[in-house]
């Protein structure tokens, strides 16, 4: 009779014992298996930090596939939309996958780590799907979440504080890039990616170095500004860099229920990742019909009059005809913008569409409604230099 | 002679729901019941001093909440409590837990097989999908599709449209989980043995037909269309036992008026000139309406209650060709205590709720064969659970009260009838199984009340036994429930109904049955609808 | 890189050849590869022991098409009956045997009451299996999708429903999903009678009498008895082999090139589009239309390979249910065996062993658990009493399909096949006592052999499981039930596909059809 893990109510990430210690508002959410802090103390700091300075996130819930063998290549281009053939060893790349419907299961990066041995990062998790896939592939798949702990370093002094840990030569790391460093008799991996849209850097290592990851961090980070964040903090920047996130900005193919509710890349601004020119890869036939037929919906990011946060608004076209829904919003601090992103019905988010959303807001409970009107943006929110300058500069 | 509006006979759940609903439309109704408490097989009897059995239906979920709400049945004192967790035995000491947390279900799925914790997920979704397509259906009347009336063609329609529009993938899924063994199905999705096992208990449940035989895994949506507070599939107790729903459905039809008379069994509806006249007792007292709903098993109803010659030929050999078998046995046990089990800490969350003991699906298809062989499971399917962790009324506080639904237990042995020396050699398989997992169930025995078909049918009314009121295959669901050309409520002869759990649809402390008749006994009779439509889902 | 032609069919089992036969006769080039050193596929005759051939696999015909020997001309061509219209006999421990034809069932001790039932039974299902009958000449239609044909297909199916009548459509809608084993017990009393019966209906499957949709294979087998002859079981002369050779000979006449011994490594593919065939010699032959005549499982992840298609298609064909039950045993005889209570001119029909729906329903149960039946029910042929051909002058060959022989035998077939055919051959001598002492040789194919010997996935002859989960539109699976595959320009046109297995042609027929309709360059 032992008490199984299943007995616990949620786990501890292995940086527990700091985070906790850090975490003055104890505010705390489940994310997957596990306990993480939604704000350690003050969301602005910890906002700022990651424009600013050196922000630390607790990556350990991410679902993480470890994929070997001599098939992996092919194997992960039949699974992504996107070509995975240019690939090399120590390069990460961004992908989505979708089903045989062409609706996306998720979206996430795969780092080919050395030569046959690749990992899959997603926050869904997958394993059914990727070993139906696996079938005629010699490729071996692990669910390895348990196993590799990452932290998020990111913000404009995230590589000194890194160079400052010792890490020669970090900063020749190109964004998509990874490279392996010697730390506390093991192997510390450090890739060039995020999800803040800033400079910044992912580190992976083994559990059971977590806690000494985490002090030689902050330590070299101190001078840095270095502070932990939480959840909270990191939807905002990921809101300003354009990020979708499943489960908020789209519905995973596998979890609908109600017919049509998934969505294709195309329908959520992910044109860039549908290729075709390769083999068969899951979604095809659907996608190509697709692109000849046209897309249901598009995936728009909009910039909101008035500074009143747009979240889980409608969006109306200039008839007052509901047109689509804001799936994530915020007000960017470093933009200053009331930013939004949102599924429009087809047509509408052209960029001269006349679309509003409708806002409800209170003072002292005195609530309000205002239909804001919305102007559809290009690129990111906030999309600075440093995010791609190689090495980056001192700041 | 007082002439009532309409007799219902049969104080069950449907019985009474029916009759509550004509009552609320003004009728002035009587419910006749042949045992000395109401309920029929929804009831709270105390057997054994201090102790209350839910002797029948244990668990509820499927009771429509548009009634339970419309009738204010909250007024009348009855709760339905959720519980949570479920526990399968292993033979090998191990056990898969049932955790209620998505997290906490996938680890303990993942510590038996990794890919299945991920599977399940494709599994929830897909049968939750067609669990949303099929509740609406539950608060409505079958389509004739033989029918040119337009009533019945706009219905088959509207079916027809509903299943339309869910794409051609998901329409094929649809028609494949339909026809499907649950076995088959489950085996599209899990690898481990034991999660398998878990879950293809809902798919033979009260079912004569074992988990590799084809249609079963609809059985198992029956078993997850209901829900508790809006948690589709979720399951609870009604505190102070099954019979609190009865008595707050008792007291919800008298406050409109109506009137219940016990120890009053029918011994046949009076038919003159084609129509219904009222009801004549077993003690030869008559009691005079127009209308007339039967609450009885579609076999009790047509061959007991009736008078061939009153009936059309086909209805009569509809109603001996009717699958009613019974499958199944019920044990209620009074315990000095709360028993600990091998695997498992004692008083463990995950025995709060249902525990099994059976952990591959062979076991289970083994056991089938032993009732298809004439004889009970030697290694049965048990459905256990001890409510009194969670309802503090219905034992003495720190004793404990155990429910365990036994799959399969024919309604005869060998083709004889069940001796009182075969009824007690089945409740000991029984025991015996339990025990092996725990070191001290059959020290905490204090009372024991075995049941097996013969039972259930002698106290119940229920014919061999069969707590659905009828098989839930495809010949007899939906339009084909009880009979083709009879699945609306109507009976054949003029001002008589049925309103029981072998009309759509179908078995389960459910209400919908009694509900849906009642509308259209109302429809008939040119009265104000009093039924409430169904919640949508969307 | 040798010629080209416009269609290439692999296998050439009967669908294969009807299929390829249609397709030339339209002027295109096709080339046939068959893996074995004969065609036919699990339709042929051969030698088992030396002077002693036997249809190896399907042993007689009841539901091949007439249209198909019309319009392939399959008389001219050599087909020849040595008998039709074969009575089925279900034999009887006390040698108090049934003889059952299309409308009637004699036998000692038979009530009335079965007599009337029996006919009245067979009619009732036999307008049942005629609406099926029509949906098997017409690809099936797939839901949802907006398609005159297939919408139009729909409608004369609800039509035809519609046009039975309200008591026939209720009774339709009432046992159409439904087990055999039920619907017998409400009109027959004879255990004998409805042995045999439920035994039609599970011959073949995977499927027990109690098993719902055993009324469903019931009628497919009824469809045998609707053609404009009305033979409801024939056997030809020279076994199941004649049949396929005037296949091939039609097929030949058409212009169709056949290659034998030549199996297939793989579909050769541009990305999803289909270019050829490479054979297991290296030896890459092209063309734009490929037709494969394989089961689904073998098509798709043996010789299309599952990383070509989309992973939810490969999932669907990976749960197609086609594990065999059967098994097949070959008996070469000294002289006529002498079966209890069977005169010898009744020796050439159709004997069943099937005393009574338990005995089936009980030997299917063993099956479920990876055992084979200890006491099996059987369909049994000897064609030697029509057909002189097939055995030296005055010997006997007996057939005889055997129910259940699980495909997966938990205890291994190597070490247990020869104990499962002593089993057989006892059983066989407890209804005809001296048969031990003719037999002078033996072989038993269980699913695994016929699995080999066929190239069938599973040892499944009817090339997947005929449930209403694998029907119509759902056979093989949803996505390739119109023939054409995700695999643009190849097609299927076996038996995994829609109307189904047995030697009936219209999978071939059907599959020609669609395949003019999609790719209308010459």
């Amino acid at each position: 009779m032992t008490v199984r893990e299943a007995d616990k109510r949620v786990l501890q990430t292995p940086f527990h014992s700091r985070t906790s210690a850090l975490c003055e508002t104890n505010l705390w959410s489940p994310w997957k298996a596990y306990t993480v802090v939604d704000c350690y103390s003050v969301l602005t700091n910890e906002y700022f930090a990651i424009r600013n300075a050196t922000a630390v996130f607790d990556l350990t819930p991410m679902t993480k596939y470890r994929i070997t063998g001599k098939d992996g290549l092919a194997y992960l281009d039949k699974l992504m939309t996107r070509k995975m053939g240019k690939l090399s060893p120590g390069r990460v790349m961004y992908s989505v996958w979708c089903n045989d419907l062409g609706h996306v299961l998720d979206d996430g990066t795969v780092f080919h780590l050395k030569e046959n041995h690749w990992r899959l990062c997603s926050q869904e998790r997958h394993l059914d799907w990727l070993l139906a896939t696996a079938m005629g592939f010699d490729v071996d798949i692990d669910d390895e979440t348990d196993d590799v702990t990452g932290l998020a370093v990111q913000g404009p002094t995230s590589c000194q504080t890194l160079k400052t840990m010792n890490l020669q030569g970090v900063e020749n790391l190109k964004p998509f890039q990874l490279k392996y460093f010697p730390f506390d008799g093991t192997e510390l991996m450090v890739s060039r990616t995020g999800f803040t849209g800033d400079l910044g850097y992912e580190l992976w290592i083994a559990p059971a170095h977590a806690e000494t990851l985490w002090d030689a961090l902050f330590a070299a980070g101190k001078p840095y500004g270095i502070l932990p964040i939480g959840t909270h903090a990191l939807d905002i920047v990921r809101i300003e860099a354009g990020f979708i996130q499943a489960g908020v900005d789209f519905v995973p193919a596998l979890e609908v229920v109600r017919a049509g509710r998934g969505r294709s890349p195309f329908e959520l601004g992910l044109d860039w990742l549908v290729q075709f020119d390769k083999p068969v890869f899951n979604g095809r036939k659907a996608l190509l019909e697709e692109k000849e037929k046209g897309s249901r919906y598009r995936f728009v990011r909009l910039d909101v009059e008035g500074n009143k946060p747009a979240n889980e608004s409608f969006i109306y076209n200039g008839k007052k005809e509901i047109v689509g829904h804001v799936t994530s919003a915020t007000w960017s601090p470093s933009a200053k913008m009331n930013i939004a992103l949102a599924s429009l019905d087809m047509p509408w988010g052209r960029t001269d569409d006349e679309i509003y959303t409708e806002v409800y807001y209170n003072r002292e409970l005195q609530w309000n409604r205002l239909m804001a009107r919305c102007r559809v943006v290009g690129g990111a929110f906030f999309d600075p230099p440093r995010r791609r300058k190689t090495p980056p500069l001192n700041y | 002679m007082k002439k009532y509006d309409a007799i219902v006979i049969g104080a069950g759940h449907n019985g009474l729901t029916n009759a509550a609903y004509l009552a609320k439309a003004g009728l002035d109704v009587l419910v006749l019941e042949k045992n000395p408490y109401i309920g029929g097989a929804t009831v709270s009897r105390s057997l054994y001093e201090g102790w209350t059995y839910s002797n029948c239906s244990y668990v509820c979920s499927l009771f429509r909440p548009e009634i339970y709400r419309d009738l204010e049945l909250a007024r009348y004192g009855l709760q339905i409590i959720p519980y949570e967790g479920g526990i399968t035995f292993m033979k090998n000491g191990d056990y898969f837990g049932n955790y209620a947390d998505d997290e906490r279900h996938h680890r303990e799925i993942a510590r038996h097989s990794k890919r299945d914790a991920n599977a399940y997920h494709r599994y929830t979704a897909d049968v939750s999908r067609q669990t949303r397509l099929i509740r609406p259906f539950m608060m409505r009347t079958p389509p004739d599709p033989t029918s040119f009336k337009p009533r019945d063609v706009m219905e088959l329609i509207y079916i027809i449209k509903t299943y339309w529009d869910l794409g051609e993938e998901i329409l094929y899924d649809t028609i494949r989980f339909w026809t499907m063994s649950v076995g088959d199905f489950l085996d599209e999705y899990f690898e481990s043995s034991i999660i398998k096992a878990h879950l293809a208990g809902a798919g033979i449940i009260g079912t004569a037909l074992g988990v590799y035989s084809p249609g079963t895994a609809y059985v198992l949506l029956h078993h997850y269309m209901g829900d508790v507070d809006g948690t589709i599939g979720a399951w609870g107790f009604a505190r102070g036992g099954m019979g609190s729903i009865a008595k707050a459905l008792a007291d919800a039809f008298q406050s409109f008026g109506g009137e219940i008379k016990v120890d009053a069994g029918v011994d046949k509806i009076l038919v003159s000139n084609g129509r219904v006249k009222g009801v004549v007792l077993e003690n030869g007292d008559e009691y005079h309406a127009n209308t007339v709903v039967s609450n009885l098993d579609p076999k009790r109803t047509f061959l007991k209650i009736m008078e061939e010659k009153d009936l059309p030929a086909d209805v009569v050999k509809k109603a001996k060709n009717f699958k009613i078998r019974g499958s199944s046995g019920k044990l209620n046990i009074s315990l000095d205590g709360m028993p600990s089990f091998y695997a498992i800490p004692k008083d463990h969350e995950l025995l709060k709720a249902d525990f099994h003991f059976i952990d591959s699906m062979e076991r289970m298809e083994r056991a089938y064969d032993d009732w298809k062989n004439g004889t009970w499971s030697k290694d049965p399917y048990l459905d256990t659970l001890i409510p009194t962790q969670v309802d503090p009324t219905m034992a003495p506080p720190g004793k404990h009260m155990m429910t365990i639904f036994v799959q399969y237990c024919p309604p005869k042995v060998e083709g004889k009838d069940w001796t009182d020396e075969q009824r007690d050699a089945f409740g000991k398989t029984v025991i015996d199984q339990i025990s092996e997992y725990s070191p001290d169930f059959k020290d905490l025995i204090l009372h024991a009340e075995i049941r097996t078909p013969r039972e259930m049918e002698n106290e119940v009314g229920l014919t061999e036994g069969n707590i659905f009121h009828g098989e839930l295959t495809m010949d007899q669901l939906l339009f084909n429930r009880p009979f083709p050309g009879y699945a609306q409520y109507r009976g054949p002869v003029k001002g008589m109904y049925m309103s029981g759990s072998g009309t759509h649809p179908g078995g389960g402390v459910m209400g919908a049955p009694g509900a849906n008749s009642a509308k259209e006994i109302l429809r008939d009779l040119r009265r104000k609808n009093t039924v409430p439509e169904a919640f949508s889902d969307e | 890189m040798s010629k080209q032609y416009d269609v290439i069919i692999i296998g050439a089992g009967h669908n294969g050849l009807v299929c390829a036969t249609y397709l030339a006769k339209t002027g295109r080039s096709v080339l046939m590869v068959e893996a074995n050193k004969q065609v036919g596929g699990a339709a042929i005759t051969r030698e088992f022991s030396p002077g002693y051939s036997v249809s190896a696999c399907a042993h007689l015909l009841h539901l091949f098409h007439p249209q198909i020997v019309s319009d392939l001309s399959l008389t001219n061509h050599g087909l020849k009956l040595a008998a039709t219209d074969l009575h089925t006999i279900a034999l009887a421990a006390d040698g108090d045997h049934l003889t059952l034809t299309r409308n009637s069932v004699n036998g000692n001790g038979l009530s009335a009451s079965d007599r009337t039932a029996y006919s009245e039974f067979q009619n009732k299902l036999r307008r049942f299996a005629r609406i099926m009958q029509k949906t098997f000449m017409v690809r099936p239609p797939r839901l949802v999708h907006k398609n005159m044909t297939d919408l139009m297909n729909l409608a004369k199916l609800g039509l035809s429903v519609r046009m039975l009548g309200r008591d026939d459509m209720r009774e339709l809608l009432r046992i159409g999903a439904i087990n055999i084993f039920d619907v017998l017990q409400e009109d027959f009393q004879s255990e004998l009678l409805k042995g045999v019966m439920g035994f039609d209906a599970v011959l073949g499957s995977n499927l027990g009498p109690r098993s719902p949709n055993t009324i469903l294979t019931y009628l497919y087998r009824l469809t045998g008895q609707l053609h404009s002859n009305g033979s409801a079981i024939s056997v030809p002369s020279g076994g199941m082999g004649a049949v396929t050779s005037s296949l091939r000979a039609a097929a030949e006449a058409a212009g169709v090139e056949i290659r034998t011994d030549m199996p297939v490594k793989q579909v050769l593919l541009d990305v999803d589009t289909v270019t050829g065939i490479e054979t297991n010699s290296g030896e890459q032959i092209n063309s734009a239309i490929v037709v494969s005549n394989a089961d689904p499982k073998t098509t798709f992840l043996k010789l299309v390979g599952a990383r070509n298609i989309e992973t939810g298609f490969v999932r669907r064909i990976d749960n197609i249910r086609m594990q065999g039950k059967a098994a097949k045993l070959h008996l070469a005889l000294d002289g006529k065996p002498k079966f209890k209570g069977v005169d010898e001119n009744q020796l050439g029909h159709r004997i069943v062993i099937a005393p009574s729906l338990t005995y089936v329903e009980r030997a299917f149960d063993h099956s479920k658990y990876g055992e084979y039946s200890n006491h099996p029910a059987m369909e049994i042929s000897i064609p030697t009493i029509h057909d002189d051909s097939l055995a030296p002058t005055g010997k006997h060959v007996l057939s005889a399909i055997i129910q259940y022989a699980p495909y997966d035998l938990r205890a291994g077939w190597e070490s247990q096949r020869e104990s499962f055919k002593q089993l057989i051959v006892d059983k066989l001598a407890e209804y005809a006592p001296g048969i031990k002492d003719q037999i002078s040789a033996s072989e038993l194919m269980v699913p695994p052999d016929i699995e080999k010997e066929f190239n069938i996935h599973g040892g499944h002859w009817h090339h997947g499981e005929y449930t209403l989960d694998q029907f119509m539109m759902l056979r093989p699976v949803p996505g390739a039930a119109q023939y054409a595959t995700p695999v643009n320009g190849l097609y299927l046109c076996g038996a995994g596909s829609h109307p189904g297995g047995g030697v009936m042609g219209l999978a071939g027929r059907n599959a020609s059809i669609e395949i003019l309709l999609r790719e209308k360059v010459a």
